[in-house]
């Protein structure tokens, strides 16, 4: 190929190349090909995704629901096999995300204005046992720390923690806060609410680990720890809060829960992309669907019509072209 | 020939010292635990002999999380690249997997996603159940198609259908595949030793490693969907057909083999015409595994996208809905019932006496054009009435709060007595052997272990099981391996001590047999999700609960082999036995048990493998093993992390199983069975 020649070829590759960065915003073409939506299997995911593929189908999208876990997905995002997480938890997604936005092939469409609540959680009954709850400092106190032991802790008292994969820092907050508390992990949030009804069940103490927007909350009575509150120093400066020598004397964050996705979405589907960035629900409506499905017995789908019907001007905005 | 020690599991040394002779073989054993015990006892100031020191690691984590990244992202066989061969692979599972699904679940579709428009719809319900009862009929008779029948209207009538269905079409494409696979390895292993002798650790493998160690790359390599559920599904239940075939082919006996070679078969016909089809009630066992097998992935399979029943009974466990999660659970365990019996049948029916010539089609064909017939009519009524179409919501019945409650009830009244149970095996038994264990130091262990390999079976036993339990060490996974042996070690003796008897009690009683057949398919393929978390509510999350579920799942193969063994003892040596005047009891213990002993420890090896399998399932309840690094690795998406945590278990199978198998040759050899 003589040097002439060659220069042409690139001169008309540039040009293809930059007509194509021209056309596409302008033409904005819109594939109609599905937009996948990840279910995973707690309630309140499955509220969301529904709102948000419902809302994509008034908009003309084609839309298939996924099963597909929580963790395991970012392979499936990562590929464009799927498209759309609706809810990851700062909380308890931050690895997965961290390392999957790191690749490129996977974004975050922001934050869906719901906040993610984690604390220690008590049943009210225990407030007799142990007076002066929720205050974190009467835990200090050995007689109450007793009351929530068990044969394998006593005397320490008994703290049931997340499964380890969802961090926390309860280890360490034990030691920083002199909290005469052991801290056995369970091993999946469903072990974790099996042990609370048990517990529930016969008033027996218990002293574990609760997340909100969760049906939990609503069918139980009872109280989170008040744990100073949390910063981002007591997590990044020992000499900060009561234990001048240790990081975690405080409580844990609240943590935004994001909708995250297939990088592609914005090229392939941009007006849907603009839906799904736009989407935002908070976590009092979040908490009463809940309880309104997993509580009441009412479907999601019927949940989720109720809300559509009722917040017409809300979704339609996100829409708008 | 020197007597040789009773040495049957190399984790006992303790029943040696106590052998009343002391032979050669008595003496080195002595010698080596007892520079073992001294290592242990007293050896605290080797530090590195307990923690490997970490200088000397090996990085495989690393190493392993590479070669993934290059497999995935740049191996290329030149025109294509390896992703891109998965994906065509994919691809071809994926047509066969459309066509069922469509048929069963969601109709023909022109389209995607919700925009699609239906052009057929699926077959109705009726015309499923009508169709299986007509399979049931035609495989096994009248009582056959009641039982499918029954199997598929529990479905019907306790609102799973939809559900059931997806699962169904999965299970309809994997299987075929896993037993087709598996029978082809098999013969394969069969005729070439040294195929098989470099099959024998790649099925170890693939049954061994927890399937969430290599689920992050399978999702990469196949896509995110229900294709990728039915290759973790195969990598899974197929390698129990492979080696069931291999052993059913060699059991073929030799007057069998020597009528083939005499009326000239060739090597084609030998394998196809003869072996397979005298060996085919030993096979029919490996379909059974690779049916129970497959519905045992369905919880897995959902989670990476397959949907069906597997989702609803985690979504009901999630919200601690007992009752749901059970109903979705026994639907799982009738599907599993309907399709073995119906295998079973088939495998065991004579052929048919031909139609009679110059008879019509229908008199040639009567089911298929019954249930075309069915199909077509079903279809035409549902047009007009949706009932036959989809099953009324309203008929729908359900067991609601009942198993709850029931569990509720458990719970306020006998919690305590539970608990204190509890408390006992476990400060008896189960934490002082983890202390045990805890405490040993690794090079003892290895050098142990090599040692029993050498004495049981030579040289190259010692060097695979020394660099085995040499490499979790140097990999960094000893402390955790430790419990894995201990909880799984633990579990396997319980089953064994529970599944034997059973299964030599029931091996003659028919009818006994049939429960007890009901039962260990049941606890094959009831997601053992359903029974973990009634077992945290009553027991808590711990080690006891994992144990529970451990003991449940393995116990099935233990009972199985057990009775399958029993079964098999050529009742002439019975009836030799008899006549030479052996009590009952002499019978089973000395012709029998020693008969069945090749087919026990096949169970026994399968219990094993069995109970590390569950590793995945008991990280879930908090346990701090090996299953619980698999899991941590996948929740950051580690590919070389849990690989490497995914090996160790494969490793404790391997050394296991070498070990056992070595010890039982050479008893098999004293016994005179070989």
């Amino acid at each position: 190929m003589s040097f002439r020649n060659r220069m042409t070829y690139s001169a008309i590759a540039a040009l293809a190349i930059s007509g194509a960065v021209a056309l596409s915003p302008a033409k904005a073409q819109e594939s109609t090909d599905p937009i996948k939506l990840t279910l995973h299997d707690w309630t309140g995911q499955l509220i969301t995704t529904e709102l948000m593929g419902e809302i994509l189908k008034k908009a003309g999208y084609s839309i298939e629901y996924v099963q597909a876990d929580y963790l395991a997905q970012f392979a499936g995002l990562e590929s464009g096999d799927l498209h759309v997480a609706m809810e990851m938890w700062e909380t308890t997604g931050r690895d997965a995300m961290d390392a999957s936005f790191a690749t490129g092939k996977t974004e975050n469409f922001g934050p869906t204005g719901m906040k993610a609540k984690e604390e220690w959680w008590f049943p009210e009954y225990m407030k007799e046992k142990c007076p002066g709850l929720p205050n974190w400092e009467v835990l200090k106190d050995e007689k109450c720390a007793e009351a929530f032991s068990t044969a394998e802790t006593a005397p320490k008292g008994r703290y049931l923690g997340g499964p380890v994969t969802w961090g926390g820092f309860d280890d360490e907050r034990v030691e920083a806060l002199g909290l005469p508390f052991e801290v056995i992990h369970a091993g999946t949030d469903a072990a974790l609410f099996a042990e609370l009804e048990s517990a529930y069940q016969r008033q027996a103490p218990i002293m574990l680990w609760i997340y909100a927007p969760h049906w939990a909350p609503a069918k139980y009575k009872g109280e989170w720890i008040e744990f100073p509150e949390y910063t981002k120093e007591c997590y990044t400066d020992a000499a900060w809060g009561s234990n001048p020598d240790a990081l975690y004397d405080c409580g844990k964050p609240f943590g935004e829960i994001w909708k995250v996705g297939w990088a592609g979405v914005k090229d392939k589907w941009p007006g849907a992309h603009k839906a799904i960035t736009a989407f935002t629900i908070d976590n009092d409506e979040m908490g009463a669907m809940i309880t309104k499905v997993d509580l009441d017995g009412k479907k999601v789908s019927e949940v989720v019509a109720e809300w559509m019907g009722a917040n017409e001007a809300r979704w339609s905005e996100w829409i708008k072209k | 020939m020197a007597t040789p020690a009773p040495q049957t599991l190399a984790g006992k040394p303790d029943r040696e010292a106590a052998a009343p002779v002391m032979s050669a073989a008595n003496i080195g054993w002595t010698a080596a635990i007892v520079v073992f015990v001294a290592l242990w006892q007293f050896g605290g100031a080797l530090k590195w002999a307990f923690d490997y020191p970490k200088a000397y690691a090996i990085p495989a984590q690393r190493w392993i999380g590479s070669s993934m990244k290059w497999l995935l992202n740049e191996a290329s066989f030149g025109l294509f690249t390896f992703t891109d061969l998965t994906r065509f692979v994919a691809a071809v599972i994926d047509f066969p997997y459309r066509i069922v699904l469509s048929l069963l679940s969601t109709g023909f579709l022109s389209g995607q996603g919700s925009s699609a428009v239906q052009i057929l719809p699926p077959l109705s319900w009726i015309a499923v159940i009508a169709i299986a009862t007509l399979i049931g009929f035609h495989a096994g008779g009248r009582k056959l198609a009641i039982l499918v029948a029954a199997c598929f209207a529990f479905l019907a009538a306790f609102g799973q259908w939809t559900s059931a269905m997806v699962t169904l079409a999965s299970i309809l494409v994997a299987v075929p595949l896993g037993v087709i696979l598996g029978l082809l390895l098999g013969i394969a292993a069969y005729r070439w030793p040294r195929f098989e002798r470099a099959l024998t650790p790649i099925l170890d493998l693939m049954q061994t490693i927890p399937v969430f160690a290599y689920l992050v790359p399978i999702l990469f390599l196949f896509g995110f969907g229900p294709t990728a559920a039915v290759v973790a599904t195969l990598i899974y239940a197929m390698p129990p057909m492979t080696r069931i075939a291999a052993l059913a082919l060699r059991g073929v006996p030799s007057e069998i083999r020597d009528l083939g070679k005499m009326i000239g078969c060739t090597r084609r016909q030998m394998t196809w015409r003869v072996l397979v089809p005298s060996a085919k009630d030993s096979l029919m066992v490996g379909v059974n595994q690779v049916i129970m097998l497959s519905l045992n992935m369905v919880i897995i399979a959902s989670m990476i996208g397959a949907g069906g029943l597997g989702f609803d009974v985690l979504a009901a466990l999630r919200r601690l809905d007992i009752g749901a999660g059970l109903e979705a659970g026994i639907a799982i365990v009738v599907l599993a019932v309907a399709l073995d019996r119906v295998s079973q049948a088939y495998a065991r029916r004579t052929a048919d006496a031909p139609a009679p010539a110059g008879a019509g089609l229908i008199a040639r064909n009567p089911y298929t054009v019954a249930s075309l017939a069915i199909v077509v009519v079903a279809a035409l009524a549902g047009l007009a009435v949706p009932a036959v179409q989809t099953y009324p919501e309203a008929l729908h019945v359900s067991t609601g709060p009942f198993f709850s409650d029931i569990v509720g009830w458990i719970n306020v009244n006998f919690f305590d007595t539970l608990e204190a149970l509890k408390n006992a095996v476990l400060l008896n038994v189960l934490v002082p052997f983890k202390r045990l264990l805890g405490g040993l130091p690794w090079a003892g262990v290895v050098v142990l272990l090599a040692f029993a390999g050498w004495r049981l079976g030579g040289a190259r036993l010692a060097l695979l099981v020394g660099v085995l339990s040499f490499l979790i060490a140097a990999t960094g996974q000893w402390e955790k391996a430790t419990i894995t042996v201990y909880l799984c070690g633990i579990s396997v003796i319980v089953a064994a001590l529970i599944g034997i008897p059973v299964g030599i009690l029931s091996a003659e009683r028919e009818r006994l047999w049939r429960w007890v057949q009901v039962v260990i398919d049941t606890l094959q393929t009831l997601p053992s999700f359903v029974y973990l978390m009634p077992a945290v509510m009553l027991f808590r999350v711990g080690d006891f609960t994992a144990m529970i579920a451990v003991v449940a799942y393995a116990v099935a193969p233990a009972i199985r082999y057990t009775a399958l063994g029993l079964q098999k003892v050529d009742p002439q040596l019975i009836e030799a036995g008899r006549a030479m005047g052996c009590t009952p009891a002499q019978i089973l213990t000395k012709i029998k048990l020693k008969l069945a002993l090749p087919e026990i420890l096949l169970g026994l090896n399968q219990t094993i493998m069995f109970a590390l399998s569950m590793l995945v399932i008991t990280s879930l309840v908090g346990t701090r093993d090996l299953g619980q690094e698999v899991y941590i690795a996948l929740t950051k998406a580690d590919t070389g992390r849990g690989l490497v945590a995914g090996l160790a278990v494969a490793f404790i199978a391997i050394i296991a199983d070498r070990l056992i198998g070595a010890g039982a040759a050479r008893s098999r050899k004293r016994l005179g069975l070989v």
